[in-house]
C-alpha cells in the first residue's frame, strides 16, 4: 500500500503575525515558513505505518510555488519516500487543492491519503473532506488514533462532545489532530540523504485540474484590541471586581 | 432573495445551541430560513427547531441511516435538497466542519469557513492565522454560499417562532464504506463548555490530573463550565473536549477565568470573544495579562482555596 501525505509550507506557528498596512495581506518578508504542524503528524502517523510494515511507499505532496520544496524537503528529511511538487503561482484554495490531489491519487493508487485537519494559515479544514467527496471514499476527520485492520481502518475522532469511534474501508482520506502523536525530529544526516531523493515537478496544467470558483479574499485587517485591563493584588480584591461588574 | 438552508445539529434527543446561533447569523443574511433536521425519530429536535424565531420551514429526513452524524451521508441528503438554496450554512463545531465542506466538494464551490460577521449575502468577515487576522470572503460570481458559521460570534436566536414542520424522505442510502461505532464522553454533568455563561479553565501549571480536581471544584461552586490549556490535555489532566484555542473549542462566555495558563496566541485564539477575561498566574510577564480584563499576579495553588473560601 501507498500513503499519500499533504505538506502545506506555512508561517511557522511561533511567528507573531503582522497584517500589511495596505490590507493586501500579511507580512511574510523574512518571516520563518514551516511545514503545517498537523502536517508533520500526519507524516509521522504515515511513516509509524510504513515501519510497522503495512505500507511500502510514503509520497509527500504539496501544491505550491518551487518555495514549498523546501517543506517537502524536510518530509523527504523525516522519512518520506519520495516528493511530488504541484507547481502553481496562485495560491489555491481547497476545492482547487483537493482536485489537484485526486489526480495525484488516481495515478498513484494509495490506499490512505493523510492530511492534516487544518492549515494554520488560512485555518479553513475542508482539504480532506474535499477529497474525499471528489474520491467519493470515507472521510475521517480530527483523527487522534488509527487502527489498520487489513482493508479497514479504525479510527477515533476528537469531535466536540469527546471521542468518536468510526470504521473505515480502504481507501479512505484521513485529517490529523493534534494528539494523535509527537513527529520525530529531523537529524543532519537525514538533511543529507532527503538531497538524494526524488522530487517530481508537475504543473497543474499538466494534471489538467481546473481551478474556478475560488473566493474573494481581500481586506485584512488587524483584528479588535481588547482594552487594557486592571491588576489585582488578592484573591479578595478579585472577588469585589467581579461583584461590582456584576459577574458573581 | 436569499434562500438559506441550514443544517441543524443535534444529538438525536436535543437541538444542539449552534444551530439556533447559525440562525442568528442567517437573520443577518436576510431572506428566506429553513432548517434541515436529519436523524431518526427527530420530531423532539424539528418541534424544537421550528420554534426558532424568524424559521420558516424546518424539513425533517427521518432515516435508519441517518441516525449517527456519518458526514457522508449527510451531506448526501444536503446535496438532494440544495437546488433550492442561495446559501447552505452549518456550525463551526465539528460536526459542521466535518460535514460542510463535503457538501460544499459536491457543490463545486469552496467553503466560507467561521463566518464572524455579515457584511451583505455575499460578503463575510472570517478570521485566519488563529484570529490574529480577519479577511473579508466573497464566493466566486453568481456561485452558491456553502458556510460554517463561528458560533462564539453569534448569540442564540429567541424561540417564539412557529415554522411548518415537512417530513421529507431520504433521497440516498447508506455508505457502505463508513461504519459508526461510538462516542465516548468524559463530560458528565457539568455545563458546556461551548454556551456555559461562567468557565473556568487549568493549564499545565496544574501538574497532574489530582490537582485538576481543584479546577473542577471551583467551576462547580461557579456553575461553571470547565476549559483547559492544550498542555494540560496532552499531559492526561484532564479529557480531549475540554481543549479551548485554535485546534480546541472557540468559545465566548460572560466571565472566563484562566489558572496557569500562559496566553500562547493559540490559545488566546479561542477567548477573544469572552465578555470578561480572569487570569491567575505566577509570572507577572505571562503573556495572558495582556489580554486579561483583570489580572492576578500569584500561585494558583494558594489562590483557589482563597478564593473557595471566601465564596463560603
Ligand atoms: C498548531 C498548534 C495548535 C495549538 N492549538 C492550541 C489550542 O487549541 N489550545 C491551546 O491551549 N494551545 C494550543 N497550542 C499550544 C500552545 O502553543 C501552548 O503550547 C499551550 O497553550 C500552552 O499551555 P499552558 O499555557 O497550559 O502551558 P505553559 O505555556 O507551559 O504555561 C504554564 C503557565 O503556568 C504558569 N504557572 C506555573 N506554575 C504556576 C502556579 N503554581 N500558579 C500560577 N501559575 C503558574 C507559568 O507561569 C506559565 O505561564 C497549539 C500549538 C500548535 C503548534
Ligand atoms: N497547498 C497545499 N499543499 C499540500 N497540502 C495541502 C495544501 N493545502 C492544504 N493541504 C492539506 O490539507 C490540510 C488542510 O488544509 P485546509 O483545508 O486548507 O485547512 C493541510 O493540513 C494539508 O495536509
Amino acid at each position: 500500500m501507498k500513503i499519500l501525505v499533504g505538506i502545506k509550507r506555512v508561517v511557522d506557528y511561533n511567528v507573531r503575525i503582522r497584517v500589511l498596512p495596505d490590507g493586501s495581506g500579511v507580512d511574510t518578508d523574512g518571516v520563518k515558513m514551516s511545514v503545517n504542524p498537523f502536517d508533520e503528524i500526519a507524516l509521522e502517523e504515515a511513516l509509524r505505518i510504513k515501519e510497522a510494515g503495512n505500507a511500502e511507499e510514503v509520497i509527500v505532496i504539496s501544491v505550491g510555488g518551487d518555495e514549498c520544496q523546501q517543506q517537502l524537503r524536510t518530509g523527504l528529511a523525516m522519512g518520506a519516500d519520495r516528493a511530488i511538487q504541484v507547481q502553481t503561482s496562485e495560491p489555491l484554495q481547497p476545492l482547487s487543492v483537493a482536485r489537484a490531489f485526486l489526480k495525484i491519487v488516481e495515478r498513484e493508487d494509495p490506499g490512505l491519503v493523510i492530511l492534516g485537519k487544518q492549515a494554520i494559515d488560512d485555518d479553513n479544514s475542508q482539504t480532506a473532506q474535499m477529497l474525499a467527496a471528489l474520491w467519493d471514499r470515507p472521510q475521517a476527520t480530527f483523527a487522534s488514533k488509527l487502527e489498520l485492520n487489513g482493508s479497514s481502518a479504525s479510527v477515533t475522532r476528537e469531535v466536540d462532545a469527546g471521542l468518536e469511534t468510526i470504521e473505515v474501508d480502504l481507501p479512505a482520506v484521513i485529517s490529523v489532530d493534534l494528539r494523535m502523536n509527537e513527529p520525530r525530529f529531523v537529524k543532519l544526516p537525514d538533511i543529507m540523504k532527503a538531497k538524494r531523493k526524488p522530487l517530481e515537478v508537475i504543473s497543474l496544467d499538466d494534471l489538467d485540474v481546473t481551478v474556478d470558483g475560488q473566493l474573494g479574499i481581500s481586506q485584512f485587517t488587524p483584528p479588535p484590541q481588547r482594552e487594557k485591563g486592571i491588576m489585582v493584588d488578592d484573591a479578595s480584591q478579585l472577588l469585589q471586581e467581579l461583584k461590582n461588574r456584576g459577574l458573581l | 432573495m436569499s434562500r438559506i438552508l441550514i443544517i441543524a445539529e443535534h444529538d438525536g434527543a436535543t437541538l444542539n445551541i449552534s444551530t439556533s446561533k447559525c440562525v442568528t447569523c442567517a437573520q443577518a443574511i436576510g431572506g428566506d430560513i429553513d432548517i434541515l433536521v436529519m436523524g431518526q425519530g427527530i420530531d423532539a429536535v424539528a418541534a424544537e427547531a421550528a420554534a426558532l424565531d424568524s424559521v420558516s420551514r424546518v424539513l425533517a429526513v427521518n432515516a435508519e441511516h441517518l441516525a449517527a452524524p456519518l458526514a457522508v451521508n449527510l451531506a448526501a441528503e444536503v446535496v438532494g435538497l440544495s437546488a433550492d438554496y442561495t446559501h447552505l450554512v452549518g456550525p463551526s463545531t465539528t460536526f459542521g466542519r466535518d460535514l460542510m465542506p463535503r457538501v460544499a466538494a459536491l457543490c463545486g464551490v469552496n467553503q466560507i469557513s467561521d463566518i464572524m460577521e455579515v457584511s451583505s449575502a455575499e460578503s463575510f468577515k472570517r478570521p485566519v492565522y488563529a484570529g490574529n487576522a480577519i479577511v473579508q470572503a466573497e464566493p466566486a460570481n453568481g456561485t452558491k454560499v456553502v458556510a460554517t458559521v463561528r458560533t462564539a460570534s453569534w448569540k442564540a436566536a429567541g424561540s417564539g417562532g412557529s415554522a411548518s414542520i415537512e417530513q421529507r424522505g431520504a433521497s440516498g442510502s447508506a455508505a457502505a464504506h463508513t461504519r459508526y461505532v461510538g462516542l465516548s464522553s468524559e463530560g458528565g454533568e457539568r455545563p458546556d463548555l461551548q454556551s456555559a455563561p461562567k468557565v473556568v479553565s487549568g493549564g499545565r501549571a496544574l501538574a497532574s490530573e489530582e490537582n485538576f480536581e481543584l479546577i473542577y471544584k471551583l467551576a462547580d461552586k461557579l456553575g461553571a463550565g470547565v476549559g483547559a490549556s492544550r498542555a494540560a490535555v496532552d499531559a492526561g489532566y484532564c479529557p480531549n473536549d475540554m481543549q479551548v484555542g485554535q485546534t480546541g473549542k472557540i468559545i465566548s462566555p460572560d466571565l472566563y477565568i484562566a489558572f496557569g495558563i500562559s496566553g500562547a496566541i493559540q490559545h488566546v485564539t479561542g477567548i477573544k470573544d469572552a465578555g470578561t477575561i480572569v487570569a491567575v498566574n505566577k509570572d507577572p510577564e505571562a503573556p495572558i495579562f495582556e489580554i486579561a480584563d483583570i489580572g492576578l499576579v500569584g500561585d494558583l495553588f494558594n489562590v483557589i482555596p482563597e478564593i473557595e473560601s471566601q465564596l463560603g
